[in-house]
């Protein structure tokens, strides 16, 4: 090969195709729809526990959250004239509709996934101008709006696998035989109902106690509790926030600072009001915390730019879950909290921007 | 003396690192001297300055290294016969920057002869004046990319202090091994050169900046710089560490103010080639006519190094590779970060040209640029620590006032953001346009 390549005349160019375009000529081979694709990678783990804990109908609404986002995706386009194809293979409306899918619960009818959808890609993302300018996570815009238009479907919670006789203490969520298809309560419901319909103090710390034993932390860990389909796996959030990190597709600042300033704040309420509050622990490991501060607060388009930016951002994000948590009607603060933080984004971006290099501070001046 | 060199590798904040830089394409091949042409086209415009006058008509004989055109004013540079022969005219050719220019065009007589046009000096014992005129008479420009003309860069301003002088070796840009060739191949004369500068800025410190994926330069370099007082300094393998001020953060620990010159911070930064082409001027007596030129990219049949005279047209250069190995996507000249993308094989080799640079199609395909998903990549890579996204969005909007106040006229045009950018933005293009309008606005 290499003889008769030799052999052959030097060819020399014609410069009939040369390309004139402005530097850099070397662009590395990164785009949105890899983006999105190792996002939705990233997602299988929790998609997967959420299917194996609570069966095909959580796999049914994850596929019908999908199909029902590309499709609210695709009529927005036809009716704006957009290029359906093009805005479809970005990616960015799968992610979305897994996303929102992991933040249903499992046993939810199928107009909740198609009200969601259109919530999300239609008032989340696209009147604001599509991927890229809409200031709120649009998952989180159509559960909160699911959440507030039908509560009672968006908190009824059904039963995961393994949550039968070698699950001693079933009946502290499920009312009857413990079964799947029956519905059963949250743990942070359950402490949350305590919290409040007690006033903290002794008495509610002992309804706290049973629902936060040692024994129940590792079933938590693990995933066996009532809850959205993908938020109660722990290991496969851990995975899924690998994925994320190895690709470098979030910001470790989000999560670490999100989980770390909850566990700071509950441990302290914990520790001097035990009443107040369950532990840290139980914080972290219960409610959709881990979900939220791996694949929501993390959101590219709706998190702050710069490190110290993701800092503030997840701080706010852990002060507000923890306040509406303790304090608030709702036994769950993640998605507000998180919703709050987005719209502080602009603010944020322009308070934690970096020193431009040559901006020299006035000691430094003087010194020459 | 390795322990020395790795005990610290130097670099700055930002910037990025490329992927499969393919300088392997070039590097290990000693330069070789290119053949005499029939015909040179010596460019007259070459970098911001003014073009010097020619000095010589159609139908003059010229010697090699004769001047044919002279400096006009203090910012511009002379220009040099790079062969005996006959000026056939000026003429107009592509030039770099997209424009017909015009050039002085040489008809070699074959013979090549020439003296050189100044007396040898010996750079410790000459005067630091008379080292500075020497500069001047041999149009010494910046062979790094930006060819400003290097006396003027040596005239220090009133009130300014020069305590470091920096010599660019680090070569950052993919694909260009020239400056690698050069540190290996003229170390000496490097050495020579650089101190000739110490000597003209009557500056002692004086380091040479290398990327560490030079290595055997940079054990090279330290041997025998050993006891002449000049330091090699290893440098992280980091784009764009060859920028004048990320030169200087890295090596002095200084910055350069914003607007400011490298003066400011108290240095002087050379390229390594205009070191080498000084110690010519210095001891030989002879002007800058010839370079290191990098042939090279995936669809040059046989890249590598070719000592070029100044006014070779590229597509000899391309011949003396061997030809391609398909019909190219893009011609560069430069690196593939910062350098020009051409539309003619016909534009000459000038004093700042390090390579010349063919992409196959497949990388020069132009991206559809999408929306910003605000990644933040670009931010993490701006060596000048803006945040490139933003800009770009003001930009788009026509707010070039916010774009200002974000220190847009501060970019360096490097690439960076446009290169790890996933949603493939035009932000330099952006970027260029901000700055001009904000200038024509300042000048009204």
């Amino acid at each position: 090969m290499d003889s008769t390549l030799q052999k052959r005349p030097v060819m020399l160019p014609t410069g009939e195709k040369l390309v004139v375009s402005s530097s850099p000529h070397l662009s590395r081979p990164e785009s949105v729809g890899r983006i999105m694709a190792l996002v939705l990678v990233a997602l299988l783990p929790p998609a997967a526990a959420g299917v194996w804990f609570f069966g095909l109908k959580a796999l049914t609404v994850i596929v019908l959250t999908v199909l029902f986002s590309l499709g609210a995706e695709a009529l927005w386009c036809l009716l704006a004239g957009k290029p359906v194809g093009r805005t479809l293979r970005d990616g960015s409306a799968a992610v979305t509709g897994v996303l929102l899918a992991l933040n249903l619960p499992p046993d939810v009818p199928f107009y909740i996934p198609l009200i969601g959808a259109f919530l999300a890609i239609w008032f989340g993302k696209q009147v604001f101008g599509g991927l890229g300018y809409n200031p709120f996570n649009p998952a989180l815009v159509a559960r909160v709006g699911l959440l507030i238009a039908f509560p009672a479907l968006m908190t009824q919670w059904s039963a995961p696998r393994g949550m039968d006789e070698s699950y001693p203490q079933a009946a502290l969520f499920c009312k009857s035989t413990p079964a799947p298809s029956v519905t059963c309560a949250t743990p942070l419901g359950i402490a949350s109902v305590s919290g409040k319909v007690l006033g903290g103090g002794q008495k509610a710390q002992q309804h706290f106690d049973p629902i936060d034993s040692a024994s129940l932390r590792l079933k938590y860990f693990l995933g066996m509790r009532g809850g959205c389909i993908g938020e109660t796996c722990v290991p496969a959030l851990l995975l899924g926030a690998a994925i994320l990190l190895i690709f470098n597709l979030i910001n470790w600042r989000v999560p670490v600072c999100f989980v770390g300033t909850v566990a700071v704040l509950t441990g302290i309420l914990h520790f001097f009001l035990p009443g107040a509050t369950p532990s840290p622990l139980f914080h972290i490991l219960t409610g959709g915390l881990l979900l939220g501060a791996i694949y929501m607060a993390t959101d590219m388009v709706t998190s702050p730019i710069t490190g110290s930016g993701c800092l503030v951002f997840a701080v706010g994000c852990g002060v507000i879950t923890t306040v509406i948590r303790v304090w608030g009607n709702y036994p769950e603060g993640v998605s507000f909290s998180i919703l709050f933080m987005n719209a502080l984004v602009p603010l944020i971006d322009r308070w934690c921007g970096v020193r431009p290099f040559g901006y020299i501070s006035r000691p430094a001046e003087k010194a020459r | 003396m390795m322990n020395k060199s790795s005990r610290s590798v130097l670099t700055f904040k930002g910037g990025i690192a490329p992927e499969g830089n393919g300088k392997d394409m070039s590097s290990a091949i000693p330069t070789r001297n290119a053949p005499l042409l029939e015909r040179y086209r010596v460019l007259l415009q070459e970098n911001a300055g003014k073009p010097p006058k020619p000095v010589v008509a159609k139908g003059d004989k010229v010697k090699k290294y004769q001047l044919i055109a002279a400096a006009d004013g203090f910012v511009s540079a002379n220009l040099h016969a790079p062969t005996s022969g006959e000026v056939v005219g000026i003429v107009r050719v592509p030039g770099p920057m997209g424009l017909m220019t015009e050039a002085i065009e040489i008809a070699a007589d074959g013979e090549d002869s020439g003296d050189a046009p100044f007396a040898p000096l010996d750079w410790s014992k000459a005067s630091p004046q008379e080292l500075l005129a020497r500069v001047a008479d041999a149009g010494l420009v910046g062979m790094g990319g930006a060819s400003f003309p290097t006396h003027v860069k040596l005239t220090i301003p009133p009130g300014k202090k020069v305590d470091t002088l920096i010599l660019n070796g680090a070569e950052c840009e993919p694909y260009l091994t020239a400056d690698h060739r050069l540190l290996l191949e003229n170390g000496e004369a490097l050495l020579r050169g650089a101190l000739t500068f110490g000597r003209i800025l009557g500056v002692e410190n004086i380091s040479i900046g290398v990327e560490i994926n030079k290595i055997d330069a940079i054990e090279y370099l330290s041997r025998i710089a050993a006891d002449c007082g000049v330091r090699i300094v290893p440098l992280e393998v980091r784009y764009p560490q060859g920028s004048e001020k990320h030169l200087i953060r890295a090596i002095a620990g200084r910055e350069v103010p914003s607007g400011g010159l490298p003066a400011d911070a108290g240095c002087v930064v050379q390229n390594v080639g205009t070191a080498v082409a000084l110690d010519n001027a210095v001891r030989l007596g002879i002007p800058l006519v010839e370079r290191i030129v990098t042939v090279t990219g995936e669809v040059v049949r046989n890249p590598g190094n070719w000592r070029l005279r100044i006014g070779t047209p590229v597509i000899k250069a391309i011949e003396l590779a061997d030809g391609v190995l398909c019909e190219p996507g893009k011609l560069i000249l430069g690196g593939p970060m910062m350098g020009f993308a051409q539309r003619s094989f016909e534009i000459p080799v000038a004093k700042n040209t390090s390579g010349i640079l063919l992409l196959p199609p497949r990388v020069s395909m132009n991206y559809m640029p999408t929306e910003c998903i605000r990644c933040g990549r670009c931010v993490q890579g701006c060596p000048m620590h803006l945040m490139p996204c933003l800009l770009a969005t003001a930009i788009e909007g026509d707010r070039y006032d916010l774009a200002a106040q974000n220190h847009v006229m501060d970019c360096i045009e490097c690439g960076s953001c446009a290169y790890v950018c996933p949603a493939h933005r035009p932000l330099v293009q952006h970027f260029r346009r901000a700055k001009a309008e904000l200038r024509s606005r300042n000048r009204k």
